[in-house]
């Protein structure tokens, strides 16, 4: 398949242009114009390619936009006014914890001394991003109830296929072979199934029950000589903590399985709830979200994984290790001879690990857990705020977020919860997380985070009660939502059906040779 | 708590409206046998004592070294204002696009990334998603066993090694097969072996080679291409980003798919992270090319936008067919590898590419006249390994005179007499000719010291 | 939603037209419907052989993926190449335009174990 050739013009196709207020963009390569930018690195001697032979070479340079910095600048400033996100307004974003990233942590993964050390140096060298790495491994430990941590998997799906193939190499190593199967419920992440088909695992569904636990009967009935393990997120994707979570747990190793933990909902537990304590194997953690590293437009984040005593062996390598001396080293290569081995380059995402020590550092035990505690009584709150307009499915005290759903707004109105989720942006919200987790209909997933105040709840409950209104009384209006974005909805199907995924009206023929 | 809002007396008006008088009750469906009472951490720390913590911790770190330390992280000069855009907080504190109404300053910068790799990579369709170019590399090789529905293979010994073992790591447990194939003496892949290969044994999936490969040596990328598609495999490049400004570009040799680290575009070296996996392949397979991907579309009212698309492939909605459980888009480094780019530009990417090349010829030569040749006959680029007689020693001694003198390929190949006693050395354009003579300079005083001092130095 | 006599369906969503010994298999207007704007569907090669219910393909929308699955066993004779550039045909003309693949029906008595329009028509009354 070919995406269509298509001309972009700077036009009225990107709207009107004001003062301030959204504008949308030309791209780079619109902006483009031969012979601008230059300055920022000196040039080569003119034969510095002569000894490379001809047929590695590139025979016509490379199209990229030239520009002077002024421009550049102005385009990134300009896209960044077309952006919602933490620092400009509430984003109740359930199961992503957007809660506020402190500036510190950005100043402190820049320090010179952290950022220009490479990830090769010799450990004489990284004497102090050793130490960071494994205090924040023992601080890790210590929040998750875990033997050890390591640091390495670079986001949470990395972490789960990391501790999902430890899981795999713990039953080889004991000759377990028929193991072939995890467990997740329906209310999962869909990083769970799909993790356990990368490993190699055939995924068994079980579901919930009425009260949105997992249903422990379909546990108990799933569990067989062929589990290997059972994948759960506690609290779970509902926000609700599994209060059976004991004989979970026991039904799980009673199996011979071992039991997973998706760390995605920590935020709600910090020093209330420790995961190895409590008889969890694996586990892994979200940086992004419960140590505000941030999230970066969705990316990068870092998703250690702590592991009890069983899975110690089969921890990749290399590990942050201190010596009698007190001093820190990386374990070599082979050291540890059950290691799962590499499952990344180098030793880990340190810039995002740097932001999480610096996290950790200023709340101390006690502040961590305040985070919980504000975290779940502002969920709590909200939802009580939400008094009547909109249904809660599971009405039980609640963790760190929960889930209302529109349906009955549906049927009155014919208003579905992503005109809702639409309308919200009018009233200058983010809207929740909608349609997940796919077992509650027409759902949203509310996570307000500790750091927003009692102010931003109250007036965010004003609005979904106010959009529950319009919804009765002018329905158009919310489903013709947003208004007053840059953009209003877009045509989805169009982009899937004829992918336009770069710009293809420059192309190397009109711009000189570089050389 | 340093960053939460709340007074005393909202919490009391939150309680009160949930008819309680402490959040005990909200947390009393944790079982008390399972329930913590707190965490054994240091306690909370003021910002100043914390910034003073920080600062000492990197200054514990040695960056000061002339390095000639690269093998797959490469120090570049990065604009100033890379860092100024990428400090934004409504670029660096938003979310995975998923509203794109209120996102589009992230989508089309993700867009723009996708457009600029496909122009330096000659491919057509570009993912931000993964996380480094090992990850890429493992995701790449999976790519052609779903496309070709085989399951075996060959990647070169003179890959990464770190992406080699990845790799691996992911193959595995899918009761996948890897083969290695071994590299000539002029460090580059045997391709005689690489045709028996795909001769031999289980169908072949795909074949992976580097470019520059790991000893910075360029392979007969176009030649193992077309063995690769002559047995109905896929080819893998290996790539790394800056050297596609004067190197041929994967399109160019035929290459299905480019994988490699972004981290040279822009990105500070870390300690190993956060980095970019480079994707990218062409339009024929599409639908095998895991993470998000951004399209351009128009919205009700005809205005041109972009938006996440395709997305029905992804572990959100597929589950346990998805082609990945990949869910981060890497879109603040990928950011960053844009504006870099933007801010560079075709001219300055070039110059960077052949500055590092031209340094490193002077390191050359500058090595062997202190008596360390080069190890490899093949061409290079700006990375090539060097003979050094008790490569690990001189490496360790060389640090006390101020030079990280590259990598001991002993930490990587124990087990090869060749590359035991080998030091694999790079420049870029930000070596500086006083640290190559610093570096030939003490690393003749240590030969010497050794009883080896070349006839040239000791004149 | 449109429920065409004369065809037989599966319970997974397909439909099949007999043309002498070659099965036309499509997705019903209640599939297409439920799964939204079709963007892209994924067919087998012409000539595969496929067991019954053998799954022979995907079909994708903005929202949602699912896998096609073989209501009879049979060659794969022929493939609907329009889809390939104009997807939209599934939801637009589901029983017509938007036909996806004919096989050789290797066992009649496959045909007659479907159902017939009214069984369908219950079928997705039940939900």
């Amino acid at each position: 398949m070919t995406a269509p050739r298509i001309e972009m013009t700077i036009g009225p196709e990107l709207g009107p242009r004001t003062a301030l207020g959204p504008m949308l963009q030309p791209t780079l390569m619109e902006l483009s114009r031969p012979g601008r930018g230059e300055g920022k690195v000196p040039h080569p001697p003119a034969d510095a390619l002569e000894d490379i032979p001809v047929e590695h070479r590139r025979a016509m340079p490379p199209a990229l936009p030239e520009l002077n910095e002024a421009e550049v600048v102005r385009h990134f400033v300009n896209l960044s006014h077309l952006n919602y996100s933490i620092d400009s307004g509430f984003y109740p974003l359930g199961s992503c914890t957007m809660k506020f990233n402190p500036k510190i942590n950005e100043w402190a993964a820049r320090l010179f001394g952290f950022a220009k050390l490479h990830p090769l140096a010799p450990d004489a060298l990284a004497q102090g991003t050793l130490q960071l790495l494994w205090e924040l491994e023992e601080a890790l430990k210590e929040i998750s109830g875990m033997a050890a941590v390591t640091l390495q998997p670079a986001a949470g799906a990395h972490g789960e296929l990391t501790g999902i193939l430890m899981v795999r190499a713990y039953h080889e190593a004991r000759g377990d072979h028929d193991r072939r199967e995890v467990i997740v419920p329906d209310s999962s992440h869909g990083t769970n199934p799909a993790t356990a088909s990368m490993a190699g695992f055939t995924t068994v569904t079980v579901p919930s029950d009425e009260r949105g636990g997992v249903d422990l009967d379909a546990l108990r009935a799933a569990l067989s000589p062929r589990t290997a393990a059972v994948m759960l997120t506690n609290p779970s994707t509902l926000g609700l903590f599994e209060d059976r979570i004991v004989e979970l747990l026991d039904a799980v190793h009673a199996a011979g399985a071992l039991a997973y933990m998706d760390g995605a909902n920590l935020n709600a537990v910090l020093g209330k709830f420790r995961p190895g304590a409590a008889g969890f194997d694996v586990m892994h953690f979200n940086v992004h979200k419960t140590f505000s590293t941030p999230h970066g437009g969705g990316g990068p984040g870092a998703g250690p994984v702590g592991v009890g005593e069983a899975l110690l062996p089969y921890l990749p390598s290399p590990l942050v290790l201190r010596e009698p001396d007190g001093s820190f080293r990386l374990e070599r290569p082979g050291e540890r001879p059950e290691s799962i081995g590499r499952v990344r380059a180098y030793q880990g995402s340190t810039g995002v690990l740097v932001r999480a020590y610096a996290y950790i550092r200023a709340h101390g035990g006690t502040g961590l857990a305040q985070v919980s505690e504000d975290a779940v009584l502002a969920a709590n709150y909200l939802k009580s705020r939400l008094g009547g307009a909109y249904e809660i499915p599971f009405d039980r005290p609640c963790k760190h977020e929960f889930v209302a759903t529109a349906r009955p707004l549906k049927e009155a109105t014919g208003v579905r919860t992503l005109d809702v989720a639409k309308r919200l942006i009018d009233k200058g919200y983010h809207p929740p997380t909608i349609y997940f987790p796919l077992i509650v209909e027409e759902c949203l997933l509310i996570e307000p985070t500790e750091t927003e105040s009692v102010e931003t709840l109250d007036a965010f409950a004003e609005a979904l009660i106010e959009i529950a209104r319009e919804a009765h009384e002018d329905p158009d209006l919310v489903i013709g939502a947003p208004h007053s974005a840059p953009v209003r909805r877009l045509d989805e199907a169009t982009a899937a059906r004829q992918p336009d995924l770069r710009w293809r009206a420059m192309t190397g023929a009109e711009t000189p040779c570089p050389q | 708590m340093p960053y939460g809002p709340h007074t005393g007396d909202d919490r009391a008006r939150m309680l009160a409206a949930l008819g309680l008088d402490s959040v005990e009750p909200l947390f009393a469906d944790i079982p008390a046998s399972v329930r913590a009472h707190g965490l054994d951490l240091p306690g909370p720390e003021p910002e100043l004592e914390l910034a003073a913590r920080l600062e000492r911790l990197a200054a514990r770190n040695r960056v000061d070294l002339a390095s000639f330390l690269g093998a797959g992280v490469y120090r570049h000069y990065i604009p100033a204002a890379v860092d100024q855009i990428l400090s934004r907080g409504e670029f660096y504190t938003a979310y995975t696009p998923y509203q794109p109404e209120i996102s589009q300053g992230t989508l089309q910068t993700i867009y723009e990334y996708q457009s600029l790799l496909a122009e330096l990579t000659g491919l057509d369709v570009v993912s931000a998603s993964h996380y480094d170019g090992a990850a890429a590399t493992a995701e790449a090789a999976l790519m052609t066993v779903r496309a070709t529905r085989r399951g075996r293979v060959l990647v070169s010994h003179a890959v990464h090694r770190h992406y080699l073992d990845t790799t691996r790591t992911y193959f595995t447990p899918a009761g996948l097969v890897l083969d290695e194939l071994p590299t000539l003496a002029d460090g580059t892949t045997d391709l005689a072996e690489l045709e028996r290969s795909l001769a031999a044994g289980a169908p072949v999936a795909g074949v992976v080679l580097g470019q520059p490969n790991v000893f910075g040596l360029l392979e007969p990328m176009a030649e193992a291409a077309r063995l690769a598609h002559a047995a109905g495999a896929l080819f893998v490049a290996v790539v790394e980003p800056v050297s596609l400004a004067v190197l041929a570009p994967p399109g160019a040799y035929g290459a299905d798919i480019a994988a490699g680290e972004g981290q040279p575009l822009g990105i500070a070296p870390m300690y190993g992270g956060p980095y970019l996996g480079v994707l990218a392949t062409t339009d024929a397979l599409i639908r095998q090319i895991p993470g998000r991907l951004v399209g351009r579309t128009t919205d009700l009212d005809g205005r041109r936008a972009f938006v996440m698309t395709m997305r029905a492939r992804e572990q959100d909605i597929r589950r346990e067919k998805a082609a990945s459980n990949i869910c981060t888009n890497q879109a603040l480094c990928a950011l960053a590898a844009t504006v870099y780019l933007a801010t560079i530009g075709p001219h300055g990417l070039r110059d960077v590419a052949a500055g590092g090349a031209a340094k490193a010829r002077e390191l050359e030569r500058a090595l062997r006249v202190a008596g360390a040749p080069r190890v490899h006959r093949a061409a290079y680029l700006n990375e090539f390994a060097v003979h050094v007689p008790g490569a690990q020693r001189v490496h360790a001694a060389l640090l006390d005179r101020g030079v990280l003198a590259g990598l001991p390929l002993a930490r990587w190949y124990p087990d090869d007499l060749l590359l035991r006693d080998a030091l694999l050395v790079c420049a870029t354009e930000v070596t500086t000719s006083d640290d190559i003579a610093r570096f030939a300079a003490a690393l003749a005083a240590e030969l010497g010291a050794a009883g080896r001092v070349p006839a040239e130095v000791a004149r | 939603m449109e429920v065409r006599d004369g065809l037989r369906y599966s319970d997974d969503h397909e439909w099949l037209r007999l043309e002498g010994d070659v099965g036309v298999i499509g997705i019903t207007a209640y599939a297409a419907d439920q799964l939204g704007d079709v963007v892209f569907v994924e067919m087998p090669a012409v000539g595969a052989t496929l067991t019954l219910h053998q799954a022979f393909g995907v079909v994708e929308s903005v929202k949602a993926v699912s896998d096609l699955y073989a209501p009879v066993g049979g060659e794969v004779v022929g493939v609907n190449e329009a889809l390939a550039g104009r997807p939209e045909l599934v939801n637009s003309d589901p029983y017509g335009d938007g036909w996806m693949v004919k096989l050789r029906v290797a066992d009649a008595a496959q045909v007659d174990a479907l159902k017939d329009a009214d069984a369908y028509r219950e079928l997705i009354r039940a939900g």
